[in-house]
């Protein structure tokens, strides 16, 4: 005897945590059920494995129906088809829209296009993320990219109103936004050290200092691009390292603060023009796209690893970039002081996240 | 002209996209009522249109506003084609119709449409302006108050029980209609829905009629439903019971608590009539209640009374002489002349109620039933209601006079129902045979009552369980015994009803679901042929049915069923049938003998061994199931209460499932012409097969009770977290050769699988209690069946559900002493039940205390003048406690705080959905309904013609019933209402073709909308005198 029709239906919506988990990570019905014959529930619950099929098939089938409207969670909270008590909406939101890091970082960067999604087959390969839900989590990805790509105002808050994610959640959406929106490059070898969590701090700093909300809240371009006068402007902060003078006032002022505190100093002074130029022409460059994308890749290659190879600490480099940012103040005939601080900020913070092995 | 309509469309949200160029749509709405219609302007490019249109204004006459529903129509305007429907609305403004409803309609309601589902919503305001005094108009019944609750509605009185109503509407069916060939698949759902909605509208105005002409002003137990007959028409019938209503005031509504629906104490003024001995012709034997008739019209009809079979294994009393009754007989009698003459001036003395005041029935007889079949294309006029009014008076006719065989003069828990297959119908009722109190009938101040309680010769805890008919000339033979509360009168061993357990009851243990379920195979026929074999089929059928219920219900340590619904359907070639019910241990009755197999080939020695192998696993069942529903009867009560009963007669109680047993077998072949119930004669393979199953019924896992009543007997401390639910499979019987064996046990296992996956479903819930479980069966294709499941999970408090049993008002007393440990001593003398062995005098000085605060008069503690009775009170009083106990314990649980909180979320947060809660039950654990919106009756088609594409036959399924739940609410949360109780769904008839990739399906849904509060939040409000006199009002001041 065989059932071809078998629905149960609540007036309150069940949601199985453990079966929502595995329709997330993709898993057919018959490999969802196997799993929960490994779990023990069987025994537990004293059942029979008709009964966990059954049971299944009706959670994906609510799923399913979902589905449509986790695309817009605020929907999910109007709608009337199915009654969910509220801390379960926030549940069912928050789980769809939580991604593997290792997945967002294989992704960071790249155009959110079908060409990457076609990609998918080998990054769930390479992560070991059922394709299905690597599917799902793009279109999330995607999604919330084009949801938020023309709005205004904070990226994070957009996101967070949009989508009613937690916080914490709505930066690391931020966070790929932006990624996607500037198209850094994060697949080079040298950057593989570097986790999406990484990634996300440095967009959360840039966008922080450098995006017009910082400045200005009613600002006109969406957050996710960096403002266009912004970059522009840092081309006269050239002149700290094109003026020899400048270049070697800044050079003994930083010194002479961090003579003796810290312990790579005659690394730093020999090293130290070297550094600046790095540092000084990584903005410069932000104007054009194409120099955009190797942002990261140069603040590793001649910042990062340059000091790595010299045995800095954390803690020296942190000094250092601590009056490496104060000390122009101080220089006669340099106007850019709040700007180079406001371009500092962000680098010193992308600089600390990034400087681990 | 004494009415004006006014519908204000506001706006809508979540549309479809109509126009796949603009991804947008241009929206605007057709507002039609009557013949009249109104259009909003064009809305364009939006799927948030605001339309906020003037107010609609349709002056109608209040005839039309009964039967007409609103039709709100969504389009979307195409300048060059015609402009594409994108769904629509029905509203009942039935509920604006009497004053104490809702007053305004207004919120969200889903645009449906019956091919794509819910399309988006609508915002509508609909307001009503009656001009005149409504009863002047008798062409309507505008104000008379429908309620689907089968007890007095938990804010109201009942003044007045008129007693039954009925009527019935027919009509062609749009879907056999000749048009039907060349309109759409929608336009012909539309013109369906549209037509029952008409009908229901109809009827209900009818049935108001009849009300107004009783001079009531409500039907309680209203029940309608649909039968498709196909090509004959469309019916739609509805009972209901006709009462004059009186709302209560706050402080006097406070007094019934959460779990006894009704506490109201109701009258019913009949009239005396001076013709007392017609009953005395009842008749001696069963196969008097036992009719077979084949009616003129060349229709088969054949009736057969179910109380035949179940009481036959029941014994009865007679009410007339004194042998039954000793110091109550005369007295007895006499009141039973009054009311059994007023009730006899009734056409049908029935009551379609299902719970009645304490007190207000007097003894139950046991359950009645009659069913016939009939043939639909022999109907003379299929257009007219006459040859089915007909059919259904025959069959009440029939009921009328089995209850009137049982000694009894009015038929409760009564119910109708039909079941069709091709041109064949069978149309069954059932009720409980009962005797109603005359002093309720005639004078009846709350006073009244409850001195006639004390008065009366027989307790309030086991008066029921006595028997109505008289011993010496009982309708069928049974078993005898003197109740074993009172000592005064006699009960049968065993009770069947199909009414709830009366909150006066007095149970041992806990409660549980017992289902028969059996297939019997049948030829394919045609015609009378047909007719005639199933005619032929029927009586097998009860008798086993009943004679399953009747073994485990021995199984399971018990001796009386509630709630019995049997259910037979018909299909092509066979007949299923299944019966629900709930088994509980009354203390009144007799301990259960166990049951016995004997075997037919004596000398065989391992057919002797398999034999007394079976016997011991059913006698380790039997033990099992005692201790898991708790079942220990007190043994001891006798030496407490001074045994009235001289010892002898004990002991041959005891010895009576075996000496009995024998002797009774022949008396019941004369109307079975089987074995008795007690003894399992196994003579041959079938019968072995009839034992094993009775075994393979699984208990239901720990933490889980299950019950088809609205209480579940033995819990009492429920927490206010519910879950209704509907649940629906279709199987295949795929055996080549089927035997009623294998049908048998594929139904067998079809349920006990259905209730396994209901118990692993809903294994969060824990300690839990599925009340109210209802199952139906459907037979829609060849080798398909169909079963539908609609019950409640209620969440009780497992630490409380401990000591309630014994003694529900320690807890009270616990919680108002927890600061105060001394206090804690008196409390726990409370808990001496009468059971145990307390010693006399501090059961007194309890007793008084008790019933000091539950409300009784200390005169008329007074007159208890033997310390029997006095116990009897107590143990009353402890009961009535305890529900109160319950309340307050309620509102301090942390659960319900806890819940509290959580609702109150949403407010806080953008959600717009207000929650609305569905119930099978009449009440609210932890809640106290406040008020009545009105009925709720609504009926949906929905068709595909993708069915693949939409999940397959479940996904489909799935959806509409998701739908059809989304809609009830809306319309609910519309109303104003925050919950709907005594929800049923009518019809589920589900259709499918898979090789056209298309199905349909019909859902037929009813409740009443309710705006209930939580008893916590009723703590805050002004104080209510009765809950300041106990206790317990303390225990509230403290947690709140």
């Amino acid at each position: 005897m065989s059932s071809d029709l078998d629905v149960f239906v609540g007036n309150t919506t069940l949601i199985d945590e453990e079966v929502y988990r595995l329709w997330l990570d993709g898993h057919s019905v018959a490999e969802a059920v196997a799993r929960r014959l490994r779990g023990g529930l069987l025994e537990r619950e004293a059942t029979s494995v008709a009964v966990l099929q059954s049971d299944t098939r009706d959670h994906y089938r609510t799923f399913q129906m979902l589905e449509r409207l986790l695309h817009a969670p605020p929907r999910l909270l109007q709608q009337l088809l199915f009654q969910i008590p509220p801390e379960r909406q926030a549940l069912l939101v928050q789980r769809y829209y939580a991604f593997d890091e290792a997945l967002a970082r294989e992704l960071l960067g790249k155009k959110l296009s079908k060409g990457t999604k076609k990609e998918l087959d080998e990054v769930s390969a390479r992560t070991g993320v059922g394709i299905r839900s690597c599917r799902r989590q793009f279109d999330n990805f995607k999604r919330v990219f084009k949801a938020v790509e023309e709005l205004r105002g904070p990226l994070a808050e957009n996101i967070q109103q949009l989508f009613l994610l937690p916080p914490s959640l709505a930066r690391d959406y931020a966070a790929i936004v932006f990624f996607a929106n500037s198209r850094f490059e994060t697949g080079k070898r040298r950057l593989q050290f570097l986790s999406f969590g990484d990634f996300a701090a440095c967009a959360q700093s840039m966008m922080a200092h450098w995006s017009q909300g910082a400045l200005a809240p009613e600002a006109a371009e969406p957050d996710g691009d960096l403002p266009k006068s912004f970059l522009q402007d840092l081309k006269e902060l050239k002149v700290l390292v094109t003026d020899k003078d400048l270049l070697d006032q800044h050079k003994s002022l930083v010194c002479s603060a961090l003579r003796g505190k810290i312990s790579v100093y005659n690394e730093l002074e020999a090293n130290f023009k070297a550094l600046s130029r790095a540092l000084v022409n990584v903005g410069g460059k932000l104007t054009h796209a194409r120099d955009v994308r190797d942002f990261f890749v140069d603040l590793v290659e001649k910042v990062i690893e340059p000091c790595r190879s010299d045995k800095w600490s954390p803690g020296d480099l942190r000094l250092f970039l601590q009056h490496y940012t104060a000390a122009p103040r101080n220089l006669p005939g340099f106007r850019h002081q709040a700007l180079w601080e406001r371009y500092m900020a962000a680098i010193s913070a992308c600089l600390l996240r990034m400087f681990h092995d | 002209m004494p009415g004006k309509l006014k519908v204000k469309i506001v706006a809508g949200r979540h549309l479809p996209v109509m126009d796949r160029a603009s991804d947008l749509t241009d929206a605007f709405v057709e507002v039609k009522f009557g013949n009249t219609t109104f259009k909003t302007d064009v809305y364009p490019k939006s799927l948030n249109p605001q339309w906020n249109s003037e107010w609609f204004k349709f002056e109608v006459d209040d005839e039309e506003l009964q039967d007409e529903p609103l039709q709100i129509t969504v389009l979307d305007h195409d300048t060059y084609s015609a402009n594409d429907a994108i769904g629509k609305v029905y509203i009942d403004i039935d509920p604006l119709l009497y004053s104490e409803a809702a007053t305004v309609i207004s919120g969200w309601f889903p645009i449906y449409d019956t091919i794509h589902g819910i399309r988006g919503e609508i915002n509508v305001v609909v307001k009503v302006d009656l001009f005149n005094d409504l009863n002047r108009f008798r062409q309507s019944s505008c104000g008379v108050k429908f309620f689907c609750t089968t007890s007095i509605p938990k804010c109201y009185r009942a003044v007045v029980i008129h007693g039954f109503v009925e009527e019935l509407v027919v009509n062609e069916d749009p879907e056999y209609q000749w048009i039907d060939r060349i309109r759409t698949p929608r336009a012909s759902n539309e013109a369906r829905q549209r037509l029952i909605s008409l009908m229901s509208g109809e009827l209900q105005r009818k049935i108001g009629l009849k009300v107004l002409e009783m001079r009531g002003n409500a039907v309680v137990g209203y029940l309608q439903c649909f039968d498709l007959e196909g090509e004959s028409g469309l019916v739609v019938r509805a009972i209901g019971t006709a009462c004059t209503l009186d709302k209560l005031s706050n402080t006097s509504a406070f007094l019934p608590a959460c779990n006894s629906p009704s506490k109201e104490m109701k009258e019913i003024p009949f009239n005396e009539d001076p013709n007392p001995n017609t009953y005395s012709s009842g008749p001696s034997t069963p196969l008097k209640n036992q009719t077979y008739s084949f009616s003129p019209s060349k229709s088969y009809s054949r009736q057969s009374s179910s109380s035949d079979t179940d009481l036959s294994l029941t014994p009865k009393t007679g009410m007339g002489s004194g042998s039954a009754g000793k110091e109550g007989g005369p007295f007895k009698t006499l009141l039973r002349q009054q009311t059994q003459s007023a009730l006899e001036q009734r056409e049908f003395p029935f009551f379609t109620l299902t719970t009645f005041p304490p007190g207000f029935l007097v003894h139950v007889g046991g359950v009645v039933s009659a069913r016939s079949v009939k043939l639909l294309d022999r109907i003379h006029n299929p257009d007219e209601p006459e040859t089915r009014d007909a059919w259904w008076a025959e069959i009440r006719q029939e009921i009328k006079s089995h209850a009137k065989a049982l000694g009894c003069h009015a038929v409760v828990g009564y119910s109708e129902s039909t079941s069709i297959c091709e041109e064949v119908c069978i149309l069954s009722a059932s009720g409980t045979a009962a005797v109603l109190n005359p002093r309720f009938l005639q004078d009846g101040t709350m006073e009244g009552c409850l001195e006639q309680r004390i008065e009366e010769a027989s307790p309030p805890g086991c008066g029921f369980c006595h028997i109505p008919y008289d011993e010496l000339n009982m309708p069928f033979p049974a078993h005898l015994t003197y109740c074993y509360n009172c000592r005064k009168q006699k009960v049968p061993d065993v009770l069947f009803t199909t009414i709830d357990l009366p909150v006066e009851a007095i149970v041992v243990g806990k409660g549980c679901l017992i289902q028969a379920r059996l297939c019997r195979l049948k030829k394919k026929a045609q015609a009378e042929a047909n007719a005639t074999s199933i005619s032929n089929l029927l009586p097998f059928m009860e008798y086993e049915v009943h004679t399953q219920l009747m073994n485990k219900l021995k199984l399971r340590g018990m001796n009386a069923l509630f709630g019995l619904r049997i259910q037979i359907t018909v299909g092509e070639n066979m007949l299923m049938g299944l019966a629900s019910a709930t088994g509980v241990y009354l203390a009144a009755l007799p301990t259960p003998g166990g049951i016995q197999i004997a075997g037919k080939t004596p000398n065989d020695g391992t057919y002797e061994q398999h034999i007394s192998h079976m016997q011991k696993k059913i006698n380790d069942t039997i033990a099992k199931n005692k201790e898991l529903y708790e079942i220990n009867p007190p043994e001891l009560p006798e030496e407490i209460i001074g045994s009235p009963i001289p010892e002898p007669r004990q002991r041959s109680r005891l010895l009576r499932s075996q000496s009995e047993s024998s002797d009774e077998v022949t008396e019941l072949d004369l109307s079975h012409g089987k074995k008795d119930a007690f003894v399992l004669e196994i003579d041959d393979t079938d019968a072995m097969e009839d034992v094993h199953s009775l075994l393979t019924d699984v208990p239901p896992p720990s933490g889980f009770y299950s019950c088809n009543t609205e209480i579940m007997p033995g819990i009492n401390n429920w927490t206010p977290e519910i879950q209704m639910f509907t649940a629906v499979r279709v199987s295949r019987l795929s055996n080549i050769n089927p035997t009623n064996q294998t049908l048998n046990k594929n139904f067998n296992d079809l349920c006990e699988n259905l209730l396994k996956s209901l118990y692993f479903k809903l294994r969060s819930m824990v300690p839990c209690c599925l009340c109210h479980v209802n199952f139906t069966v459907a037979l829609p294709e060849d080798e398909l069946v169909q079963i539908a499941v609609t019950a409640v999970a209620i969440t009780y408090d497992k630490n409380q559900a401990l000591q309630a049993n014994k003694a529900p008002t320690e807890k009270s007393q616990q919680r108002a002493s927890t600061d105060n440990e001394e206090q804690l001593q008196f409390p726990l003398e409370l808990c001496s039940d009468p059971l145990s062995s307390q010693p006399f005098s501090p059961a007194k000085e309890v007793l008084e205390g008790a019933s000091s605060h539950t409300g009784i008069p200390a005169a008329q503690r007074d007159r208890c003048n033997s310390w029997i009775e006095l116990i009897k009170l107590k143990a009353q009083t402890i009961r009535r406690g305890s529900i109160k106990t319950t309340t307050s314990l309620e509102k301090a649980s942390p659960l319900a705080e806890g819940y509290l909180r959580h609702r109150s979320v949403p407010s806080g947060t953008n959600s717009t959905v207000s929650v609305v809660k569905m119930t099978p039950l009449s009440f609210l654990p932890g809640a106290k309904i406040t008020k009545y919106l009105g009925i709720i009756n609504m009926f949906f088609i929905r068709e595909t013609t993708s069915l693949r594409e939409e999940g397959g036959v479940s996904g489909f399924l799935h959806a509409f019933i998701a739908e059809v739940f989304a809609m009830v609410r809306a319309h609910v949360a519309a109303l104003g209402g925050n919950a709907v109780v005594s929800y049923i769904m009518k019809q589920c008839v589900f259709m499918e073709n898979p090789n056209k990739n298309q199905a349909q399906c019909l859902i037929n849904v009813s409740g009443d909308a309710v705006v209930f509060v939580r008893e916590s939040e009723l703590e805050v409000l002004p104080p209510q005198p009765a809950a300041a006199a106990q206790p317990t009002g303390a225990a509230g001041d403290v947690t709140t």
